[in-house]
């Protein structure tokens, strides 16, 4: 079967604002199985999120290949759910809008949209808030909201850039847990960025350290952790902390890196 | 006997303090409400006395001859002038009818500018070339003091009423193309991203993204804007009418009547009120999605 993500040689620069050319990403490889879930860590500033705007067509690369579902991204593709860092629910519609907004856009009726939104919403535990707007709810119920959003048109490809660092911490892993639910009833591909290795390792199958940037894997690493997981206890088994130890290794050393250049740039 | 009367005892002390609590706290909102009270009474006292200070002197500084009553009129006069309108109607008819021509004119330049500004402002927004191309044009217009268009509307469209919408019209479409240009930019770049991702077209885009979001940006400015179409109205019938607010002011300039002048100025200050308490109104049915702060500071 082919993978449901590829990126072959994948290089990404961008225009700084002052005319010079900031290099994102530098010969990337990367390849995630059908129904896999992967995580992505690295310090900050090293192409993380520019990763998944790749995947999801938002962006090209400068070099290299990007296939997913085995075609070659040209554009915005069908398929593909997305989960932003930042709030990205439309903050003037209502919990029912924002979640039927995905199936209206794909030319189903008003009347299906909002029945199968009122079932997603249901699902994410926000069955009662559907005639709330964005700013009466919290930040969780929020993520909540961008969660339906994302998974009601039944994506093969779920793109997460660090999707629930802005939450609490007891809030977080309750979200964590109920991503894990929802992921198993489905068979997406997840491709989830963090910087947060416990958060990495407790949610994935396997995790791709990235380099400082420009970013390229360092190392990719199985979690071979049992599922269903409890994502609130998990880190107490002793196989999370070999796992940890080890990835951490790696990982320590990128963060250095990243964290000396903006002491130096801030200094400058 | 003795542990179980101290423990009696410590019961009875912590049921008491929540009451005492309890107490404390609804004295607190009422000492809160009495304040409140009190303060609202000491503005209204306050602005009362701003105004009977202002008229007073006006009125007894005229009465006095310190200051000619012929140029400067004196409230009872206005007062009179005013009421002779509402009862006796003007030299130009009715009073309602004059109001009310005003209103038309103001509310038909304040519709058909605001509409071409959103539209224009939205296609501009939306378009790098045709905001490159035509911005300078644009920018070069604006700068132009726009109520001197009036003369040319009165002399291209006539004395009716379709020379001061088209005044008014102008006024009002540069302050509502601005905001809605610039809240097209402005939308959240992420916002974008998840529309496209959820499989939005550019038509959706632009209907349920980049308007809703202008949508706060134009409907602050249609406040401002409402205000110049009421400039624009008056404007225009000073350029030459056959009735109207503007017009009354501008006839009774001619007689050297002062207290005419005063008295359409009042009615155009109420006017200007009422409008404004519509549009407020106007803009929470629009975006009765922002969270029910005070965005802006309103006298």
């Amino acid at each position: 079967m082919a993978p449901a993500i590829e990126l072959r040689g994948v290089t990404k620069r961008f225009l700084t604002p002052s005319g010079g050319v900031y290099t994102a990403l530098r010969d990337l490889n990367l390849t995630v199985q059908p129904g896999e879930f992967c995580a992505v860590v690295g310090p900050t500033g090293c192409g993380k999120s520019t990763t998944l705007a790749l995947i999801s067509g938002l962006e090209p690369p400068s070099e290299g290949e990007v296939d997913v579902l085995g075609q070659p991204v040209t554009g915005i593709a069908d398929g593909i759910g997305y989960m932003f860092q930042s709030d990205a629910v439309f903050p003037w519609k209502t919990v029912l809008e924002n979640v039927a907004a995905g199936p209206r856009y794909h030319r189903a009726s008003n009347r299906d949209a909002r029945l199968k939104a009122r079932g997603w919403i249901a699902r994410v535990g926000l069955a009662g808030f559907e005639d709330r707007y964005p700013y009466q709810l919290s930040g969780g119920m929020r993520k909540r909201v961008a969660l339906a959003q994302s998974l009601i048109n039944g994506p093969r490809i779920l793109l997460m850039d660090e999707p629930f660092s802005a939450l609490d911490v007891q809030t977080r892993s309750l979200m964590e847990n109920e991503l894990l639910g929802l992921w198993a009833a489905t068979s997406a591909s997840v491709v989830f960025v963090t910087h947060d290795l416990e958060e990495a390792i407790s949610l994935s199958d396997r995790v791709f350290v990235i380099t400082a940037g420009p970013g390229t894997v360092k190392s990719t690493y199985q979690v071979d952790l049992p599922r269903p997981r409890n994502v609130a206890e998990i880190r107490f088994q002793p196989r999370f902390a070999e796992i940890y130890q080890e990835i951490w290794k790696d990982l320590r050393d990128e963060v250095l890196v990243s964290y000396e250049r903006q002491k130096r740039s801030g200094a400058a | 006997m003795n542990v179980r009367s101290a423990a009696a005892r410590h019961s009875a002390r912590m049921s008491a303090r929540p009451d005492l609590a309890e107490r404390q706290g609804v004295d607190l909102v009422a000492k809160r409400r009495r304040e409140a009270q009190r303060r609202q009474l000491n503005v209204a006292g306050l602005r009362l006395l701003v105004a009977v200070v202002f008229l007073g002197t006006w009125e007894l500084t005229t009465r006095l001859g310190w200051i000619d009553v012929f140029f400067w009129s004196q409230p009872s006069a206005i007062v009179a002038k005013t009421w002779y309108w509402i009862t006796q109607g003007t030299d130009l008819g009715p009073l309602w009818d004059q109001v009310l021509t005003t209103m038309e004119e103001t509310v038909g330049g304040f519709i058909v500018g605001s509409v071409l500004g959103v539209l224009i402002g939205v296609a501009l927004g939306r378009s790098r070339l045709l905001s490159d191309v035509l911005g300078p044009y644009i920018k070069a217009a604006n700068a132009i003091p726009r109520v001197v268009v009036g003369a040319l509307f009165a002399i291209s469209l006539g004395l009716d009423i379709k020379s001061k919408i088209a005044t008014a019209a102008v006024l009002v479409f540069f302050v509502v193309f601005f905001n809605a240009f610039q809240g097209v930019r402005e939308v959240d770049r992420n916002l974008i991203a998840n529309a496209r991702i959820l499989g939005a077209g550019d038509r959706q885009l632009t209907t349920e993204i980049l308007i809703p979001s202008a949508l706060s940006w134009i409907v602050a400015s249609l406040h401002t804007s409402f205000g110049l179409a009421l400039v624009g109205a008056v404007v225009g019938e000073l350029f030459g009418a056959t009735a109207g607010v503007g017009e009354l002011i501008y006839a009774a300039k001619n007689n050297f009547d002062a207290a005419g002048v005063f008295a359409g100025m009042g009615l155009l200050a109420a006017m200007a009120l009422v409008a404004e308490a519509l549009i407020t109104a106007l803009e929470d049915r629009l975006i009765k999605w922002r969270p029910p702060v005070a965005t802006e500071t309103r006298i």
